[in-house]
């Protein structure tokens, strides 16, 4: 098991620097420069003025430079000064807005989850049953619907007419003032739209891998010896079968790790969230190097160590594999 | 002026930069029932301010941010004249080279300390200062020396006579030496967390969510009825709108459509008032004089008549806006209402087409001149209804006149990087939104024609050279006027952009605010004589 860790580290290591490496060029590929959004079209940008931000910035050195350049800093945890004209530390910018984008998304995913595998399962032990039939068409409404539309229709119905929930925001203006118990129940309805939307639209997926790994499971000579053998239908579903059809959704809730910082520009701009996405996407739009790639530097951590988490989940949970 | 791309982004509100002039609902003025302290005003605001020291920002929100907090030695009044604001009087030599600035005795900063001519003279030497990462040095650069005489009197000299210099001396160079003395002011806290001399004081910053101002008791000017002004981050539109309805918020800009059809209801009327200036902005069609067809000033007239701007501004403005005839905002003392006007009159168009040479020899109902057909490409930036919807319009009166146009949006850098700056382009619509000082120079200067600076039409024009030579070395308004007045003559001869038209400023506020007095600049800029008659006040500062 250790040797297998260590060679598996090993292999991501390799595999983090050239995705710095990739992503550092092909941002720099993309036409304009960091400092565009100050200079662009505004006649106060004198050439000399151009020239004095370049070389602050160290913009008028060569790309492959830059490049060893951030790689240093880096190594040293620093992930240099955003471009914008608040030129905080870019670390600080992506973390202040991480807390609300990691409770959202682990909150959304607990959620599919505990509402996802069941479904899955069971649509898999009444195949074309009417639960069966109308669970499948409402995940997949649920999948259809564009989120915008969702959630605008949501704040329109709950928020205005009924007046019932906040329309967006994550905290009431006079959240300061709240009692501690207060303060949760004002989150609570401040959060629950984005995350009812969030579950919402994810549920197809998880729950119809469930249903088919789930069908593939029962379908084995396993289960007719379990049910040969007179053992009941719920030891069978939920012992044997269970255990065989799991293990695919390991693999998701593996690579679906790095999804919890990564926040959703869609549903963060029309709540009025301040996660990450919003975050990310100003920066892609302004050629905010810096802040881009200590994003990029945490979702690519986040997603090597969720594949690894995944091979070790597959090695507990699968003998055949601990033993390779 | 400033490229307002941004502006549509930041549907926003404190355009107290703005215009002028109509005002639509009912603005009342009987400020006579009591004045009252208290409350606090929401305004809803769709980006995040990043710098609030005014001279490192160049986005409009942190401005209007900053714009609460920090005062400059002059400002513009409410109907555009600048006058003193830390400032007592000035003077302006007879050569134009010497100003002197006698400030305000006894203002002090919000920390207590006192305001001197020192704060000026260190706001300057910041400013110009190598490492400071700012877009306006420019006219500080034009500064050959800066003095403090004592500790009220400050005085500059200049090496030419610049007229846009005194306006200069507003808020941006205006910093507290005794708090920025020792620190880099690039990477300082006080970019988040400011002090200024303004009637609001900063409290606090709750990151992509709101920033909260609380009123300074000291303000010279008398402290803000308002406790408090609170601006809400709300990125998307609609969103800002249903908040809007359900009075979370008590200030936004609205869109047409908002204006026109959304906001008619009876419990708007009740509680809420709405507001129509024009912005201080125009929409253009911009050609490339370098190309073959449109060096040719025929058709560029012929396409002028070929077009409706009323029809632009009705179909696309939703009629909340005017039709543009020169690079000034009507209304304003640069503005020239008497130029060459082109009327919609497609018969003309195509005569004058015929006359320069283009014909429909093979029935197609495309023009065509030496075997070529007339067809050309619109761009604009992409994300920009407004800007489509008018290239739309265009594409179909042009075809009217036997001219095929095909649209094209672009990603704003790959616009700008790979087609405005290297000038890959046949016709453009794009918008200027423009400053107070009609100075103009680096938009049609025939010098302004290289890579990366703004007339990238290409416009020559010695008269128009020497006129805006003029225009900025004359403190003299009659003088800047008549030069600026010939310059608008020209360009409607001319053509190098059709200009199209001017959009309104719409916001709307909640009706439990009285004191609002619409004005050329808009509504925003007295906002420290706003007060909620005490029976009204809905939020209360808390400790």
């Amino acid at each position: 098991m250790l040797n297998y860790l260590s060679k598996k580290s090993l292999e991501l290591l390799i595999t983090f620097f050239g995705i710095t490496l990739v992503s550092f060029f092909l941002i720099n590929l993309a036409p304009g420069k960091p400092t565009d959004a100050v200079s662009d079209l505004n006649p106060r940008m004198t050439p000399e003025i151009r020239a004095i931000y370049e070389k602050q910035w160290g913009l008028d050195k060569p790309v492959h430079i830059r490049y060893f350049i951030w790689l240093k800093n880096f190594s040293k945890f620093d992930f240099g000064r955003s471009f914008s004209s608040d030129s905080r530390p870019a670390w600080d910018k992506i973390k202040e807005r991480l807390p609300i984008t990691i409770l959202i998304n682990s909150i959304s995913m607990f959620f599919i989850f505990l509402i996802a595998v069941p479904i899955g399962i069971h649509s898999a032990v009444k195949p074309n049953s009417l639960s069966d039939k109308l669970t499948t068409v409402g995940v997949f409404v649920g999948f259809a619907m564009p989120v915008f539309w969702l959630a605008l229709i949501l704040q329109l119905i709950l928020g205005v007419w009924l007046n019932i929930l906040p329309v967006s925001g994550i905290r009431s203006l006079n959240y300061e003032n709240l009692s501690w118990i207060n303060k949760i129940f004002d989150s609570m309805r401040h959060l629950f739209l984005p995350i009812f939307i969030t579950v919402f639209g994810s549920l197809v997926g998880i729950s119809r891998y469930m249903r088919s790994t789930m069908q593939e499971a029962l379908s084995q000579e396993y289960i007719v010896t379990a049910r040969a053998k007179g053992l009941p239908e719920s030891k069978v579903v939920y012992k044997h079968a269970l255990r065989n059809a799991i293990l695919p959704i390991i693999t998701i809730t593996g690579l679906s790790v790095p999804g919890l910082i990564s926040g959703s520009v869609i549903f963060e701009t029309i709540f009025a969230i301040p996660g990450v996405g919003q975050l990310l996407y100003q920066a892609a739009m302004a050629r905010d190097i810096h802040v881009i790639m200590a994003e990029v530097v945490i979702v690519s951590i986040l997603t090597l160590f969720g594949n690894l988490l995944a091979d070790i989940g597959y090695a507990l949970a699968d003998p055949r594999i601990r033993v390779k | 002026m400033y490229f307002y791309r941004h502006l549509c982004n930041i549907c926003f509100i404190f355009s107290a930069s703005f215009f002028f002039v109509h005002i639509a609902t009912l603005a009342q003025n009987n400020q006579s029932n009591s004045f009252s302290y208290g409350d606090e005003i929401i305004i809803g605001s769709s980006a995040e301010a990043s710098n609030l020291i005014p001279m490192l920002s160049s986005d409009s929100a942190s401005h209007e941010v900053s714009g609460f907090i920090f005062n400059g030695l002059v400002k513009y009044d409410k109907d555009l004249t600048l006058i003193g604001d830390l400032a007592q009087s000035w003077e302006i030599s007879e050569d134009g080279l010497v100003i002197t600035f006698h400030l305000k005795k006894g203002i002090k900063w919000q920390d207590g300390t006192a305001f001197t001519a020192d704060d000026v003279l260190f706001g300057y030497e910041t400013i110009i200062n190598e490492k400071t990462l700012s877009a306006y040095k420019e006219d500080y650069f034009q500064v050959k020396k800066a003095e403090v005489l004592d500790k009220y009197t400050f005085k500059v000299t200049y090496e030419k006579p610049f007229a846009p210099a005194l306006a200069s001396w507003g808020s941006l160079v205006v910093l507290p030496k005794h708090i920025l003395e020792k620190e880099d002011i690039n990477k300082t806290e006080f970019s988040r967390k400011p002090v200024g001399t303004g009637p609001f004081k900063f409290k606090e910053w709750v990151p992509g969510q709101k920033v909260i101002l609380e009123a300074n008791d000291n303000y010279f000017e008398g402290r803000p009825y308002l406790d408090g002004v609170v601006i809400r981050i709300i990125p998307d539109p609609t969103t800002m709108f249903l908040e809007l309805k359900t009075q979370g918020l008590d200030w936004i800009g609205l869109s047409p459509l908002q204006y026109k059809k959304q906001t008619q209801s009876e419990f708007f009327k009740k509680n809420y008032r709405k507001f129509k200036y024009p912005s201080f902005s125009y929409t253009y069609l911009g050609f490339n004089l370098k190309h073959p067809w449109f060096s040719d000033k025929k058709i560029r007239q012929a396409i002028a008549h070929a077009l409706d701007k009323e029809e632009l501004v009705k179909g696309v403005l939703l009629g909340m806006g005017s039709i543009s005839t020169g690079p000034y905002v009507p209304n304003t003392w640069p503005y020239n209402p008497n130029v060459r006007k082109y009327e919609y009159n497609p018969q003309k168009a195509k005569e004058l087409l015929r006359e320069a040479g283009w014909q429909d020899i093979d029935k197609d109902g495309i023009l065509e001149k030496n075997g070529k057909k007339f067809e050309f490409t619109i761009l604009t930036n992409m994300g920009n209804t407004t800007r489509i919807k008018t290239a739309t319009i265009i594409q179909y009166r042009l075809r009217e006149v036997g001219i095929k146009v095909d649209i094209r949006s672009l990603e704003w850098s790959a616009f700008i990087n790979w087609f405005i700056d290297k000038k890959r382009f046949e016709a453009v619509i794009l918008g200027w939104s423009i400053g107070l000082d009609p100075d103009q120079y680096d938009i049609w200067h025939s010098t302004k024609i290289k890579e990366k600076e703004l007339n990238f039409v290409s416009f020559k024009n010695q008269e128009v050279d020497e006129l805006l030579e003029k225009g900025r070395r004359t403190f003299d308004i009659e003088k800047r006027k008549q030069a600026y007045y010939r310059i608008q003559e020209i360009l409607a001869e001319e053509l190098p952009y059709i200009f199209l038209y001017v959009p309104d400023n719409l916001p709307i506020v909640s009706a439990r605010f009285e004191g609002i007095a619409p004005a050329p600049i808009g509504i925003g800029y007295n906002i420290e004589k706003w007060y909620v008659p005490k029976n009204l006040h809905k939020y209360r500062i808390q400790e």
